[in-house]
């Protein structure tokens, strides 16, 4: 084959499937904030989305922030090291790791139940079935997720955020012998408004995201099973790359301004 | 005593899927409150022809008007004009498996029209008692019904909201004589109670017998045929003789591309 015409049909695939991509995120946010709202479907997603998430996401943060704090210790160079593990814990959690860990794990329990899900729908003719029954598939299916992944995203960031300082504070109090009101006082200290707002904003970005790549792989599979198989393993990885990618434009954004 | 007036007329239908012509031309037309059975081979185009006039497939070319309306090049109202009016009865059920077999039955009552739910559940009961299901089977999912009763759970969503016309994809594919026998009389016995106009697509001659008023048969994508049930056996088209009397040697030619090893 000519390698320039390879180029030139691999560029048109992937602008062709960002441009799709985008297009189906439009929709999915407009068919989230207007009416007809689904309200049950929407519940149930959040339940599913949110509160069932928080075992997995509230274990990541834990021991992520204990690992932290012993690298930060163990990494220092001055005597008094613990001194530090407060404050960069802190703010490596609420701006960093909470949301884009929080979001990697959210992405590969719902991204890929989304794709599954809708995709299921789609091969065994539910999708069909429901137009047929006066009631936009569109609608019905991706708009309440995409609403409740963008909603239950930051809460979940908060929770970890929470939990994550958590896992730091029983590491440094427990084994690393500091004051329980130093470090306390420390994180007061060094964790801004800023950090917190900023570390939510990526998390609501983040949550739109994992709802609009697993709804997006889920309904445009064809295939049968192993069509239905291609788009979980497809929306994962795509909500993975599009929340590191995210990541690093908002943060971008974040410090500029 | 007068003709009934023409409810679906499909004239040059026509459908491709990249090189595969598969409707090439359809014409048919269905009077108001007849049952019209399309039979033909698999991958002659049925469900095509059935998901066109939907408007789940969007032909290439030509007319499908449903109460003299185009559906084919449809707008949003036209859209829901004719969902508003149909119900379906799909090949392998297609019922929702995250919802309870009476939210299935109710689905357009509960997310379409917006009913309360207490009437949407009385009204689904009272559809799964018409085919025959005792009200707790509501409470079930259909994950748990058999092929024969999620059948019976799909028709009785089919006729949930009294619809005008109905649509049968393959309703007795996958079931044993007697099970797709009582579903043909089911079929029968509700179309006739509503006083539906009904297509059904089948390659099921017993089913196409019991619930027609009139057969066509569809072949390389157009009609090639068309009479009453009692006519299938004297067709006078050799094409319809060996599809009903279901024989291998004729001049429909099932293509089977042989294996070669290099």
């Amino acid at each position: 084959m000519n390698p320039i015409a390879a180029v030139g049909r691999l560029s048109l695939d992937v602008f062709g499937e960002v441009g799709r991509m985008t297009n189906f995120a439009m929709e999915g946010a407009f068919a989230a904030v207007t009416p007809p709202f689904f309200w049950r479907p929407f519940l149930h997603a959040l339940a599913r989305i949110g509160f069932a998430s928080l075992p997995v996401v509230g274990l990541t943060a834990l021991f992520t922030g204990g690992a932290l704090a012993l690298n930060i210790y163990e990494g220092s160079i001055f005597p008094d090291a613990n001194a530090f593990i407060p404050q960069i814990l802190g703010v490596s959690i609420v701006r960093e790791l909470g949301p884009v860990l929080a979001a990697l794990m959210v992405a590969g329990r719902c991204s890929s139940a989304m794709a599954a899900e809708i995709g299921a729908m789609r091969v065994t003719e539910q999708i069909d079935a429901m137009s047929t029954l006066s009631v936009n598939p569109f609608r019905y299916l991706v708009g309440p997720r995409v609403l409740a992944t963008t909603i239950a995203m930051p809460l979940l960031v908060l929770t970890a955020d929470i939990i994550g300082v958590y896992g730091g504070y029983l590491v440094s109090v427990h084994l690393l012998d500091m004051s329980a009101s130093i470090y306390i006082n420390t994180l007061a200290d060094f964790i801004s408004s800023e950090d917190v707002t900023s570390g939510l904003i990526k998390a609501t970005v983040f949550g739109f995201l994992i709802a609009v790549t697993g709804c997006y792989y889920g309904y445009r599979s064809s295939g049968g099973a192993t069509g239905v198989g291609n788009a979980t393993r497809t929306a994962v990885v795509a909500a993975a790359v599009s929340i590191f990618a995210a990541n690093y434009l908002l943060t971008s954004l974040f410090v500029d301004f | 005593m007068s003709e009934a007036p023409i409810k679906i007329d499909i004239q040059g239908l026509q459908k491709s899927f990249g090189a595969n012509h598969v409707l090439r031309g359809v014409d048919l037309t269905v009077p108001a409150g007849k049952s019209l059975v399309v039979i033909g081979g698999s991958g002659s185009g049925k469900s095509v022809l059935l998901k066109s006039v939907l408007g789940l497939v969007k032909p290439d070319r030509g007319s499908i008007k449903v109460d003299g309306r185009n559906v084919a090049r449809q707008s949003a109202g036209d859209k829901k004009h004719i969902a508003a009016q149909t119900g379906m009865l799909f090949q392998g059920a297609a019922l929702f498996d995250s919802l309870s077999v009476w939210e299935n039955v109710a689905f357009r009552l509960l997310y379409g029209q917006r009913n309360k739910r207490a009437a949407s559940k009385d009204k689904a009961i009272e559809c799964l008692a018409q085919v025959g299901l005792a009200p707790e089977v509501g409470e079930l999912r259909p994950s748990e019904l058999s092929g024969g009763m999620q059948k019976r759970v799909s028709l009785a969503r089919a006729i949930a909201s009294d619809p005008q016309i109905l649509f049968f994809d393959e309703p007795t594919t996958g079931l044993d004589p007697i099970m797709s026998d009582v579903i043909n009389n089911l079929i029968v016995e509700r179309v006739k109670a509503i006083g539906a106009t009904a297509i059904s697509i089948t390659h099921d001659m017993a089913s196409a017998r019991k619930i027609a008023d009139e057969v066509a048969m569809l072949y390389q994508g157009v009609i090639i045929w068309r009479g009453s049930p009692d006519e299938l056996d004297n067709s006078g088209n050799p094409m319809v003789d060996q599809f009903v009397s279901g024989r291998a040697d004729g001049p429909i030619q099932m293509q089977v591309r042989k294996f070669t090893r290099r």
